[in-house]
């Protein structure tokens, strides 16, 4: 049971997000342009890089969706998902999604714990100081929101089909425009331009 | 050093948004909304939670911004230091000290918040407002803490050059940056 009087028709995060429309606000458009924006990584890469610290943080709400969201994104390979979650050295990814999910993990703990050695790891592999920038900042932000989601207390359902068809949903249409349907129309509107 | 491009001369997380404007822009919406815009927490005891939030995460620059930002609210600096070595016995309100017992939960895990933690909040008067925003304040330091040490960003130690973006950032808030020229930076604390 949430810790707050949080809307019981909405689980995860979308039941804090409709609590308080204002900061739901800066959040659909901060994992709109890290997950959904332009970007030389692809949708899937990213949203893998989302799944796997939000598995780490054993945020159950957040690895679920964006573990479908990958999913989705990669042609319903929803093994390559559970792969990158339990072991993603022996995943099928390339090389530099590796260095990156690497950087993605260490972020997850403590920033401090990210090395030169580490970058220059990702670079040799071709990743740009923008891809390494974003894989921090995702890292960085879902430790915010998996701590959101379970700092509350909210609502988060253990049903894989829910959790599938909402991901094709958001893979197809991206968060601000999803967000509409428990934020309205109003609070989403100033990102919409 | 950093470990991208950043650059050159703008410290801690001003250097991530001047790198990538177009994440800084809800990044510092998100900031100002929680810590700035009128709340029935105070901006010095939303600011504080964020201080304790990143020292316990051991961001030196966001503690010590922060820190700052808390100080110029309150007007006095022993105040932010007691609460970061123990709140406990910080001279701050029953109420603020419940919500500090949930942040600094959150800040480990917020799965670590419970029930007995919020009841004892509201039996101090928190509202679920209060109790929403102290969790996201503290889980949106865990974002911001882990970007700025992530990158390597330059985190001067000189408390000079804080007092002055404290100063900023207590009266103008977030949404515009308070590190304007680099360069002055030079003429206050230096760089390495």
């Amino acid at each position: 049971m949430p810790h707050i009087a949080l809307p019981p028709e909405h689980i995860g995060i979308r039941g804090a997000m409709a609590f308080r429309p204002e900061t739901a606000r800066p959040l659909n458009e901060l994992v709109e342009i890290l997950l959904a924006g332009p970007s030389t990584l692809s949708k899937g890469e990213r949203e893998l890089i989302a799944t796997y610290v939000s598995s780490r943080n054993c945020t159950f709400f957040c690895a679920s969706i964006h573990g479908m969201i990958a999913a989705a994104h990669l042609g319903g390979n929803e093994d390559l998902v559970k792969q990158v979650k339990t072991d993603f050295t022996k995943a099928d990814i390339s090389a530099k999604m590796k260095a990156l999910l690497v950087i993605a993990g260490k972020v997850q703990q403590d920033g401090k714990l990210v090395t030169p050695d580490d970058v220059q790891a990702a670079r040799k592999e071709g990743a740009t100081d923008l891809e390494i920038h974003d894989t921090v900042l995702i890292a960085a932000a879902f430790c915010m929101y998996n701590r959101y989601v379970d700092g509350l207390g909210t609502v988060q359902p253990d049903d894989e089909a829910l959790y599938r068809e909402r991901g094709r949903m958001v893979a197809r249409n991206g968060y601000v425009h999803t967000s509409k349907e428990y934020l309205g129309n109003e609070a989403t509107e100033s990102v919409a331009g | 050093m950093a470990h991208i491009a950043l650059p050159d001369g703008f410290p801690g997380i001003s250097a991530g948004f001047a790198f990538r404007p177009e994440t800084a822009k809800p990044m510092r919406e998100l900031a100002h909304l929680l810590l700035h815009e009128p709340g029935s927490l105070s901006p010095g005891e939303r600011e504080l939670i964020a201080t304790y939030v990143s020292s316990g995460n051991c961001t030196v620059f966001c503690a010590m911004s922060h820190g700052a930002a808390a100080a110029a609210h309150l007007g006095d600096s022993s105040i932010v230091e007691r609460v970061k070595a123990d709140f406990l016995t910080a001279p701050v309100g029953a109420k603020l000290k419940a919500l500090l017992v949930i942040a600094g939960k959150v800040r480990e895990d917020g799965k670590l918040v419970t029930e007995v933690d919020a009841q004892a909040a509201r039996a101090l008067g928190a509202t679920d407002l209060e109790i929403h925003d102290t969790v996201l304040i503290a889980a949106a330091f865990s974002m911001y803490n882990r970007y700025v040490d992530g990158l390597g960003t330059w985190q001067p130690t000189d408390p000079a050059i804080y007092a002055q973006m404290g100063k900023h950032l207590a009266e103008e808030g977030y949404t515009t940056p308070s590190i304007r020229q680099p360069e002055e930076m030079h003429g206050v604390g230096g760089r390495k």
